[in-house]
């Protein structure tokens, strides 16, 4: 493996390279049945500061994308076939194993769903908490300890001294997801990504969890991914989104234009499937059929199959993401159609 | 305390176990067999003679109530007596040493090869040493232990003669070895394919993948989160395990002729002597139930969420 | 045929395992657990019909080399069971002294035992024996335990209490110690006094495994619906939980087979199992043992110990192979 490069000095007058910068990333997974393409060309990148929301259903290759960028992929049967992970300026892929376990956990965290069994249930929470500090920083057990009780206490669990010796299952499901924010901050990151972090909570625990994450993002200056299905929680936390499907990003744009006008078909059949309350009485609109298995996607535009507004070009061509405003991309062919209508 | 009431909970529930299970042993030897005829061989008891033998050992008295009496006897620790005449206690004496130091070299060896044959297998599944080993435990799980006993003790003390094909009567602890390693094969066969089992499906767990991501090196989540939760089902079945480990003895204690509580029931099994049979079997029932609380215990200790339940 | 239900919990007895996400808006696994997104989500997988936990494991069955070995081991073993008399044309009884511990000859391909029996013809016998006890005994316990535990699991109150106090009396006395007790109590022990009695001793671990099977199937979704939808006991029991609940009953059962053949060989081998004239491996075995006798003539430990060891190495072959096509936790 290569040395890792230095982050190269910014000339003048030009941007700091981005937190993250994902590059026309490929995954591939060979399975029994035949090779699943989880990640086809998916590029995209996070500020500090910034909240990046990446949406899509299950099989769009959100959370693949992130374990990626993590380095916790299971390489067999996956394998990264193609493209550049930036962090810092350095590219990951070209690092070592060892180097990479350097900066997991420590430049950059995950916060995954279920916090019950993203937990060892059979070591007390402050033990889980305190390991990041006797790795990453050569603590003393002591020193672990002190550390954990100190980060229950920032993501606002109360009696944190007494409970530190508690184990999940001891826990709410609330409070055990703030015990993953916590484990996620340890060590001050500059990103974390949360991989559907709310979505097996209730919506109030949900609203809070939320909101301890963007005060955290904020006293931190952290990049955030946050990979959800979930349009509503979006609307609050996130500045920009990338929508995914089969693998690809069909859409970015910043979170209100995205709302007010979407450029693609498939987030516009996603906006217009949530339940509004001036729509009782009439039917859901749900967008036809299912996303398609990673092991055989469609030709042409991966989406068409299922498009209200196919036409034979669809079928053949795979749209490239144009370029649609500041900041704003999508792979319809057919995007000005889109924008132009009511 | 949580483990404290835990223990008490266990050890109260246990009481009822070994009533029944007693009981149950009692109710198979007495009630379905007739010791007295059985104590005359092929001969046919004379009948005052029988009678007489009958009243004596309270074979007249309904099954449940010879079962009280057998039971009250028990806790002064009388057990009767055995066919040479000994006070079952006596007997029991002198063979659960050896029988012990058997157990003993048996358990080191089928926990210590097969837990680290497991974690091997069961992080290297699917390559050449899984597919090996998962084999090799196979066929020592199909080759019945009198079988590899009689084998063993043909080639290794008769053929080649790098072992005394019998054990002396004193049963020291290295003439034990091989016996031991005989009757520890089956249940390392089950404890290797138990841990590679375990290993297997909990390195695919969400915590571990939660501690790669904070950046654990390899090792640490091997050991220290991988290893502690994946051990949890072995302990269990270490408990069940004794059962076997008895069984196995008894085999391997006829087969080298090591003097152990298994020889010693067999003798009594084939003289029909009740008291002997009883007495030892009431006795090693004691063991397993002991046997199986101290493994609940441990599982106890080992897994957090057992304590609160 | 059961179908796999939206959020079904995995079929092997126990509580569902880790990663069990709470989305109910995925159709299956969802992507955050698992590492791959893999078949089984949603969309249609080329050349494909609708899947349920039962084609899914014959088709995998069928592939699996092992399955096939020990699949046609057994047949040939239930064969020969049913119509010894196919390959072996002798009486296993009709022995001649003179020829006692006789090397194989034309017609006697094993050679003579001790007493001048036929080691060939007794050997083909002594899989009628195996298998009659394995497969009867493993019925018998099936059936016992699955609608003891299963009734257990399902009504729960004081049948599970009771039940549940009855397993652990039992399983307090391990079944060699219980076999060698009981056995050698009754006088005359042909192949149902056997069974009988590996019956009542092992009916318990049956019973565990169909009670935890029942009670997880219990709490799954479309139970609750369909108790909602107005079904009776009757109904969720067998078109609801049964299908699901059988799976790891059926494991354990093809495994234990294997297992009650070598107890059975065991109990004959130490003299209170099967007696003659019944054939019996293990009794055989424990012939050829006494004074090493097989020493200049290895042929009578050998053919039996080999037929033995084969037929329960067939046996938990394919108990093996069975629980990998069933059990969902190991694709």
């Amino acid at each position: 493996m290569t040395q890792a490069q230095p982050t190269s000095p910014t000339p003048a007058g030009t941007l700091p390279p981005p937190l993250l910068d994902v590059r026309d990333l490929h995954v591939e997974f060979h399975t029994r049945d035949g090779v699943a393409r989880a990640v086809n060309g998916v590029s995209y990148g996070v500020e500090a500061g910034e909240t990046l929301a990446v949406l899509g259903e299950s099989g769009s290759g959100k959370s693949v994308t992130a374990q990626a960028v993590m380095g916790i992929l299971d390489m067999p049967p996956g394998r990264i076939t193609g493209g550049e992970i930036h962090f810092e300026g350095q590219n990951l892929l070209a690092l070592s194993p060892e180097e990479r376990r350097k900066i997991r956990g420590a430049r950059m965290a995950m916060i995954f769903q279920d916090a019950l069994s993203s937990l060892n249930p059979v070591l007390s929470v402050g033990y889980q908490l305190g390991e990041m500090f006797r790795v990453h920083r050569r603590a003393s057990r002591k020193e672990a300890h002190a550390k954990a009780v100190e980060l229950m206490d920032r993501v606002r669990i109360p009696a944190a001294q007494a409970r530190a010796n508690d184990y999940p299952h001891q826990f709410s499901g609330g409070m055990r997801q703030r015990i993953m924010v916590a484990m996620a901050l340890a060590l001050e990151p500059r990103l974390i990504i949360a991989d559907e972090p709310t979505t097996a909570l209730d919506v109030t625990v949900q609203a809070q969890v939320m909101e301890l994450l963007a005060d955290l993002q904020r006293e931190y200056r952290m990049g955030l991914i946050l990979i959800t299905h979930d349009l509503g929680v979006v609307a609050d936390v996130a500045d920009k989104i990338a929508v995914m499907y089969a693998g690809r990003i069909v859409e970015t744009a910043p979170v209100r234009e995205l709302y007010r006008a979407p450029a693609h078909p498939y987030t516009r059949g996603l906006l217009d499937s949530i339940p509004r309350l001036d729509q009782k009485g009439q039917q859901l609109d749900a967008i036809k059929g299912l996303p398609p298995s990673l092991l055989s996607i469609p030709p042409g535009c991966s989406f068409h199959p299922r498009c209200p507004m196919a036409r034979p070009v669809c079928r053949t061509d795979e749209p490239p993401l144009y370029d649609v405003g500041p900041g704003r991309a999508s792979a319809c062919h057919f995007w000005k159609e889109l924008l132009d209508a009511p | 305390m949580p483990v404290g009431r835990y223990v008490i909970r266990r050890l109260l529930q246990m009481i009822p176990v070994f009533i029944g299970t007693t009981f149950l042993i009692f109710v198979m030897v007495y009630a379905v067999g007739d010791p007295v005829n059985a104590m005359f061989g092929d001969r046919a008891p004379d009948p005052a003679t029988a009678a007489q033998l009958r009243a004596e050992f309270n074979l007249d008295k309904p099954v449940w109530q010879q079962y009280l009496l057998y039971m009250g006897h028990i806790f002064t620790g009388d057990f009767g007596n055995a066919f040479n005449g000994q006070p079952v206690t006596e007997l029991m004496g002198t063979a659960f040493p050896i029988t012990l130091r058997l157990a003993v070299i048996a358990i080191v060896f089928e926990v210590i090869v097969g837990i680290v044959l497991g974690v091997v297998t069961g992080l290297r599944r699917g390559r050449p040493v899984d597919s090996s080993v998962l084999m090799l435990t196979l066929v020592v799980i199909s080759v019945p232990t009198f079988v590899t006993g009689t084998l063993a003790q043909y080639l290794l003390g008769v053929k080649w003669g790098w072992i005394q094909p019998a054990v002396s009567p004193e049963a020291p602890a290295d003439e034990l070895i091989l016996p031991g390693l005989v009757l520890a094969l089956l249940s390392l066969a089950y404890v290797t394919r138990l841990t590679r089992t375990s290993i297997a499906e909990n390195s695919r767990a969400d915590y571990v993948r939660t501690a790669l991501a904070k950046g654990l090196p390899r090792s640490r989540v091997t050991v220290r989160h991988l290893l502690r939760n994946s051990l949890i089902p072995v302990v269990t079945f270490l408990g069940t395990d004794v059962g076997n480990l008895m069984a196995g003895a008894l085999v391997t204690e006829r087969i080298f002729n090591i003097q152990g509580v298994g020889f010693q029931l067999w003798q009594g099994i084939v003289r029909q002597n009740s008291p002997t049979v009883v007495g030892f079997v009431t006795i090693l029932v004691i063991v397993f139930l002991l046997a199986n609380l101290f493994v609940d215990l441990l599982y106890a200790v080992l897994d957090p969420r057992i304590r609160y339940a | 045929m059961a179908e796999r239900a939206p959020g079904d919990a995995p079929v092997a007895g126990e509580p569902p395992a880790v990663g069990g996400g709470g989305g109910a808006t995925d159709l299956a696994s969802s992507e955050g657990e698992e590492l791959e997104p893999g078949p089984g989500t949603s969309g249609p997988v080329p050349g494909d019909r609708p899947r349920s936990l039962w084609s899914d494991a014959w088709h995998d069955l069928r592939r699996n080399p092992v399955f096939i070995v020990s699949g046609l081991l057994i047949l040939f073993l239930v064969v020969i069971s049913l119509w010894p008399s196919l390959i072996a044309t002798r009486n296993p009884l009709s022995c001649q002294l003179d020829k006692s511990l006789d090397p194989a000859a034309p017609g006697h391909w094993f050679g003579f035992d001790t007493q001048g029996c036929d080691v060939y013809t007794r050997v083909v016998y002594g899989a009628r024996t195996s298998v009659t006890v394995g497969v009867c005994s493993t019925l018998g316990v099936a059936l016992a335990g699955s609608v003891l535990g299963g009734l257990a699991g399902f009504f729960g109150g004081w049948w599970d209490a009771l039940l549940s106090r009855l397993t652990d009396i039992f399983f307090g006395i391990p079944i060699m110690l219980g076999g060698l007790v009981f056995l050698s109590m009754t006088g005359s022990r042909s192949v149902w006094t056997v069974v009988a009695f590996i019956v009542l001793l092992g009916w318990p671990q049956i019973a565990r495994i169909a009670r935890g099977a029942v009670i997880s199937a219990k709490q799954n979704d479309y139970v609750q619906a369909a108790r909602a939808l107005g079904a009776g006991n009757y109904r969720m029991l067998v078109r609801h939980i049964l299908p699901n609940a059988v799976a790891p009953v059926i494991v354990t059962a093809t495994i234990a087979l294997g297992t009650y053949i070598a107890l059975e060989a065991t109990l004959s081998y130490l003299g209170v199992g099967l007696q003659p004239p019944t054939v019996s491996w293990g009794a055989d075995i424990s012939d050829a043992s006494q004074g090493m006798q097989f020493r200049n003539a290895p042929h009578i430990l050998l053919y039996p110990a080999a037929a033995l060891s084969l037929t329960v190495l067939a046996f938990i072959m394919l108990g093996d192979a069975v629980r990998d096509a069933l059990d969902p936790k190991l694709r």
